[in-house]
């Protein structure tokens, strides 16, 4: 297939960059979709499944892993919705455009593979109840526990998962602002799925099971004109407390940076605005990108300091929109493991 | 007289107007006479010849062959001529070259009516073509092929014989003898000879020698 | 010493301007009909590939329904279960009074090649897939569309003429499909793991890419035949230049004689030669190139039209001048040049530097040569013979017809050569002993030229009792086809009970003409139900049958296919067809169905109702007097204000049948004038060149007492005769060709099988007409013969004044 082509599409989609700053980054305002609004409940399981009056959305899955021999994996299920126009219609007329994204990571291969759709004809979507998120053959079904499948030209998984605690939301009760300027999402995860299955490599079929952990976020405010990537970890420390925190490029402006502290129960701990400082201390040439692989991260209110660096720092997500995604291992005063997420590297 | 010539004029187109090759010529000549015409390259020699056969028709003047004054005839007229009273040996022999030494023989008499197969026959065998009369022209020597074309010349009996230099495409001595077949074949059959030669040696064999210079008879 | 070589060759061809004429126009004529012919093949090819390629047909498999469209359901299903496909959408729809295929895609899982490259979907996804959606056209037309469409109309290259791209959920508007599918394309990037497609989904056919498209395949035939043709043409043009590059080369001689005399290496000769034609080549081909370009102009909106016509395809009817196309043109001026000279060349090779003293022996040169002529036309006609008998397939039938035209022209000149002999022989009096042995002896000059006449009289004779015994046998056929007077199209569905209701008693009858679409044997083919009725059973065109076939059609125990599809499928009446829907049927019939490039078959009426209730009922064929057809449709008009295109009659179905059918061979007709023009052009220059060896052999003959014109008369005379006789043996050559066109070419070409008819009255207008151009060709050389003054003459007796 014309990768050309394709990137060409999903710039018209997403604008340059995925996740975050790609999904926020298209269009200039956001009239005529729903807008997040500061201090709304979620309601469970409706919240699970599509909002479709808001511009953009996902459901972002990534796991660490390990088989039986000792070696790490890592594991990426994303489906991502946009709305393509604010007009709802039936059918192929739909406004609804679905992307999924899958990879495997392993310590010397990344896999990784993308699809296409648009609601309205049943090729792909996600209901809430019972709760089923499915782009052709890939599905995540049930989102307590549940079953979490995908194909690749070269590779599929097969998983099992359930969740060990409760859906913690991020930012102000779920309100996550993305800059300065006041730019938001609804945003809550799920860190606290175990999860266990079978990898199928070239070499063969891998039986493995670790910790995984699902972001969830709808918005349809475009961020800042300035914003030129983002960087963002999930980590499982092994003392069962989970770290996000992202930090937001920007060309005119010093990073902006935003961490959740969650404890083993699934309280968040919400830190202000610069409260996390995150520094690049390597870098890899991935494919004459220079991205940074290794980074230092610092949390003051918790006496943080700790390194985390790739598993493989050649986890290159080369799809039509493409970025830096995969395992990271924790070293310093926190160990553990984690993701790592870079866009704006190309 | 076979042939009574008088004030024969003649001219050509030349790169500076109209050359006269030919200014007032006359001669004549009996049955069974045989005469040579001779000048240099350029005399008129060979015009004159083709005037008298009705090969081309003079600008002025009377050319009686057998009585009659062939400068007024016309195209078909002169054909008829040609066919039925006179005989001619060129130069370079022109047969036909589609036709074997039989029919090239036999071609001119049987044209003009007057096959005799036997006189044809009797040719070939003095002209020593026997074994060739199935050859084409191609396949015969010059001498051979100079042959051919005084059997055709003398195969209808004509009155008049004109050669045109009959020799000057062989050597000598095939020359020599090809002529001694001409002189004693024409003095068989009767018929007055008018050979143009440039050559002194065979115009003194003939019985009567003209000069032609400048157009004129001198 | 290059330089003063090439001059001094050159030199010849300033004092002989005629040759040189000949030379250069011979060989322009050769590749212009060649290099035409190949434009309007590689414009059409083009312009299927567009198409093709616009459906994704050429390059990937595809996945098409039996019968129908694929529901919705069906690809959803098909993609849930992993199998990447993308769905497409295509149908015919008529905008601002032009027939179009709109072509529907899904962007997000096309294949990126498939879409037109000059398309930014990508880059307007939003404006493509919602709203109105977008229509992206060929440039030229975007202006009318955006008048009769109302969503933005963009234009964008890349696109066939005719076809229109949109979005899947725009194109099921436009066309007004319900959400079905009309074929899957399969990607190549599958999920690991997936099954094979036949497990994955059982009731859809796979064609692979390979198979090519539908258009590509039916038309392949066609473009063949213009290929042959346009071969036929360049040999006839060959022959013309062999013959111009012989003579010149014979009377250089002397002139190669003396240059190598002069210390020019034989070598360094060889190659000035070949220089000197390369030269000439590239000069000719670039004027053929030019007419060829302009007669590809002149005849591609024909060959559109027929392609259209008879096949269903979209050609663009302006041509685009391509890079290839001017490479092959100038190859083949110059393979044709290397072709035509070689034994001239070869010969040139050979020469000693001393001439030999006798001249060539001409007559025994020319027997070795017949010996070997007459060889070729043996082995020829075996090779065509075998061809005949054992082989199998268009090369085959071409083979056959290549060397039988072949065979037939080599064996002219001994068979002329022979005639000429009797002749002479027979020959009584020295004037026709002379014409006849002179006859025979110009034969070898003039035998090229004749060959030439030879193959383009019976290329002629063979297309035209082709084409003529084909309208006479489609005349005949189209009246027993079209049996009804007058043929009703509902404008709706519902509105068809109404009409049907009100013809039924003002009709003699009533006979619906309800079909589906289908694949039959994996390709498409048209299903027809017929009723049971005496207008099918008295005139139905049935080239072989079961007994009593209509009861059993009735009765639902049998149908009837045409001859493409039995011919194409090798099979016949008691034969089973498995037909769309698991419907497994017998064989009853097989019927003529000339003009139709898919299969056909024909079922009882209720038969095909009862298994395709949903079958498009609107069409209705009406029996009644002819004089009151008029009334009736006048009737119809009142009461339904049904438009006229909906009610056709008899009369006007004929005409237009007919008007295809004409246009198909307009091209045909105009390759055939052009090949013969070619011929005559070749005899000539052969006469023009010929005339100037003449004069030495004709005038002694003048000499010994024969009028100029009378020679000119005898000359007229000699290639009157000729020609004569060349076109009476490309009678029968004419008619073995047209036996093959019709019953070996068009079987495989078209899959029918015609009788042949003779024309001979046509053979004689042509013969007259191809007399005629003799004539003329022989008049100019005859009359300056005429009007040689003897001065002339005698220059050839003496070299003094």
């Amino acid at each position: 297939m014309s990768v050309r082509y394709f990137a060409a599409l999903l710039l018209a989609v997403f604008g340059a960059t995925a996740h975050a700053q790609g999904f926020a980054g298209m269009g200039t305002s956001a009239d005529g979709y729903a807008l997040p609004q500061p201090g709304t409940e979620f309601a469970f399981p409706a919240d699970h499944g599509a909002h479709e009056d808001f511009r953009i959305e996902w459901w972002y899955l990534t796991a660490n892993l390990r088989d039986q021999g000792g070696t790490d994996y890592g594991l990426q299920w994303t489906l991502f919705r946009s709305a393509l126009s604010p007009e709802s219609n039936e059918d192929w007329q739909s406004n609804q455009f679905w992307m999924g994204h899958a990879a495997i990571t392993t310590p010397d291969a990344h896999f990784s593979t993308e699809r296409f759709a648009r609601g309205g004809i049943g090729q792909a979507g996600v209901t809430a109840e019972p709760f089923t998120a499915w782009i052709d053959d890939w599905q995540m079904t049930g989102i307590e526990t549940g079953r979490l499948t995908t194909t690749g030209p070269n590779f599929a998984y097969d998983m099992e998962i359930s969740a060990q605690g409760p859906f913690v939301p991020q930012g102000e009760s779920g309100y996550s602002v993305k800059s300065e300027a006041g730019q938001a999402s609804h945003y809550y995860s799920q860190p606290f799925y175990r999860i266990a299955g079978t990898l199928t490599l070239p070499d063969g079929p891998v039986e493995v099971e670790g910790q995984a952990w699902l972001d969830r976020e709808w918005s349809s405010q475009p961020l800042s004109e300035d914003q030129t990537g983002w960087d963002w970890v999930s980590l499982h420390l092994d003392t069962g407390e989970k770290l996000m925190g992202y930090r937001l490029r920007s060309s005119i402006d010093p990073p902006y940076t935003v961490a959740t502290w969650i404890t083993p129960d699934g309280t968040p701990e919400p830190y202000p605005a610069g409260a996390l400082t995150m520094t690049p201390t390597a870098t890899s040439d991935v494919d004459g990108r220079a991205v940074p692989t290794t980074w230092r991260l610092q949390l003051s209110g918790k006496n943080l300091d700790i390194s985390a660096a790739a598993l493989n720092p050649q986890a290159w997500m080369d799809t039509a929109v493409s970025y830096w995604e995969g395992p990271v291992k924790v070293t310093g005063s926190h160990p553990g493991i984690g993701y790592l997420e870079m866009t704006g590297y190309d | 007289m076979v042939l009574a010539v008088d004030d024969v004029w003649k001219s050509y187109p030349g790169e500076s107007g109209r050359i006269d090759v030919l200014r007032g010529v006359g001669l004549a000549m009996a049955a069974g006479e045989t005469v040579a015409l001779t000048g240099e390259s350029g005399s008129g020699k060979s015009t004159l010849l083709h005037l008298v056969g009705g090969l081309d028709a003079p600008d002025r003047g009377v050319i009686m062959v057998g009585g009659e004054d062939i400068a007024r005839l016309g195209d078909s007229g002169r054909a008829a001529l040609r066919r039925d009273r006179i005989g001619v040996v060129f130069q370079q022999f022109n047969l036909i070259p589609s036709l074997d030494t039989a029919a090239n023989i036999a071609f001119q008499a049987r044209l003009a009516g007057r096959h005799d197969a036997a006189w044809c026959a009797d040719l070939a065998e003095r002209l020593g073509l026997a074994g060739q009369l199935r050859q084409f022209p191609e396949q015969l020597s010059g001498g051979q092929q100079q042959r051919v074309a005084i059997g055709r010349a003398l195969a209808g009996r004509p009155g008049l014989v004109l050669a045109d230099e009959p020799t000057g495409n062989l050597d000598e001595a095939t020359g020599d003898a090809v002529l001694d077949l001409m002189l004693e074949l024409v003095a068989d059959t009767g018929a007055a000879l008018l050979m143009v030669t440039h050559s002194e040696r065979l115009a003194a064999r003939l019985g009567r020698r003209l000069h032609l210079h400048a157009g004129e008879i001198s | 010493m290059w330089i003063a070589g090439l001059s001094a060759l050159l030199s010849h061809w300033r004092r002989k301007p005629l040759q040189l004429a000949t030379l250069v126009l011979g060989l322009a004529l050769a590749t212009a009909l060649w290099s035409g012919v190949q434009a309007i093949n590689s414009e059409a090819r083009a312009s299927y590939a567009d198409a093709s390629a616009a459906l994704g047909e050429t390059r990937y498999a595809q996945l098409l329904p039996r019968e129908g469209e694929i529901p919705l359901a069906r690809y959803v299903a098909l993609r849930r279960a992993g199998g990447q496909v993308s769905p497409v959408v295509e149908g015919r729809m008529t905008l601002a009074g032009e027939s179009w295929r709109l072509i529907g895609i899904d962007p997000l899982t096309v294949p990126g090649d498939v879409a037109p490259s000059g398309a930014n979907i990508a880059g307007d996804l939003a404006g493509f897939l919602t709203g109105g959606g977008r229509v992206y056209a060929p440039p030229e037309a975007t202006g009318a569309l955006a008048q009769a469409l109302d969503i933005p109309v963009l234009p964008a290259d890349g696109i066939a003429p005719g076809v229109l791209f949109t979005d899947i959920g725009v194109a099921q508007r436009l066309l007004g499909l319900d959400g079905g599918i009309s074929r899957l394309i399969l990607r190549d990037d599958q999920p690991l793991g997936l099954p094979e497609v036949a497990t994955l989904a059982p009731d859809l056919d796979l064609r692979r890419p390979e198979q090519g498209s539908d258009v590509a395949r039916l038309t392949d035939s066609f473009h063949l035949n213009l290929t042959a043709f346009g071969l036929l043409s360049f040999a006839v043009g060959l022959f013309i230049v062999h013959g111009a590059i012989g003579l010149a080369f014979e009377q250089r001689r002397p002139m190669f004689r003396t240059l190598r005399a002069l210390g020019l290496p034989m070598r360094t000769l060889v190659i000035l030669v070949c220089l000197e034609l390369l030269l000439f080549a590239l000069i000719a081909g670039a004027i053929g190139m030019v007419l060829g370009y302009a007669i590809a102009a002149a005849l591609l909106p024909d060959v559109a039209a027929t392609l259209r016509g008879l096949y269903g395809a979209e050609v663009d009817g302006s041509l685009s001048l391509r890079p290839a196309w001017w490479l092959a043109g100038t190859a083949i001026a110059i393979g044709g040049t290397a072709l035509a000279a070689a034994g001239a060349v070869w010969r040139v090779g050979r020469l000693p530097i001393l001439a030999a003293a006798q001249p060539r022996a001409w007559a025994r040169a020319s027997e070795r040569r017949l010996y070997v002529l007459g060889g070729g036309a043996a082995i020829l006609a075996l090779v065509s013979l075998t061809a005949g008998l054992f082989g199998s397939g268009l090369v085959a039938g071409f083979v056959l017809l290549g060397a039988l035209l072949i065979a037939a022209a080599l064996a002219l000149p001994v068979l002329l050569h022979a005639f000429l002999t009797v002749a002479t022989r027979k020959a009584r009096g020295p004037l026709a002993e002379w014409f006849w042995a002179d006859t025979r002896q110009q034969l070898p000059g003039l035998s090229l030229a004749l060959m030439a006449l030879l193959l383009a009289l019976s290329a002629n004779i063979g297309v035209g009792t082709m084409v003529a015994s084909f309208r006479l046998t489609f005349t005949g056929w189209l009246d027993q086809r079209l049996a009804s007077e007058l043929y009703v199209t509902a404008e709706t569905e519902a509105q068809a009970p109404a009409l049907r209701a009100f013809l039924e008693p003002r009709a003699d009858a009533v006979l619906p003409i309800w079909n589906i679409d289908g694949r039959v044997a994996g390709l498409p083919a048209e299903i027809y139900g017929v009723a049971d009725h005496p207008t099918y059973r008295d005139s139905w065109p049935m080239l072989e049958s079961l007994p009593d076939v209509w009861d059993l059609v009735a009765q639902g125990e049998a149908v009837l296919i045409n001859e493409q599809l039995a011919r194409r499928e090798g099979i016949g009446p008691g034969d089973p067809l498995s037909l769309p829907g698991a419907w497994e049927a017998q064989i009853g019939g097989v019927y003529s169905d000339y003009g139709n490039p898919v299969g056909q078959v024909l079922v009882g009426l209720p038969h095909l109702v009862a298994r395709f209730p949903d079958i498009e009922k609107r069409r209705f064929g009406v029996r009644i007097a002819p004089e009151r057809t008029a009334d009736l449709a006048r009737a119809l008009r009142d009461e339904f204000g049904l438009p006229a295109q909906n009610m056709i009659d008899q009369a006007s179905l004929k005409a237009f049948s007919l008007q295809i059918f004409e246009r198909t061979f307009t091209v045909t007709a105009a390759l055939n004038v052009l090949t013969l023009s070619v011929a005559g052009f070749a005899i000539l220059t052969s006469l023009l060149t010929l005339a100037a060896v003449r004069q030495p052999q004709l005038a002694p003959v003048w000499a010994l007492g024969l009028t100029r014109r009378r020679l000119a008369a005898l000359e007229l005379a000699r290639a009157l005769l000729l020609a004569a006789l060349t076109i009476l043996a490309a009678i029968p050559v004419g008619l073995l060709l047209s036996w093959t066109l019709l019953a070996v070419i068009n079987v495989e070409a078209f899959g029918w099988r015609l009788p042949m008819f003779l024309f001979p009255r046509d053979w004689l207008v042509l013969g007259l007409l191809s007399l005629m151009a003799a004539a003329l060709a022989a008049l100019w050389p005859a009359r300056k013969l005429a009007r040689t003054p003897p001065a002339e003459l005698l220059k050839i007796f003496v070299n003094e004044r």
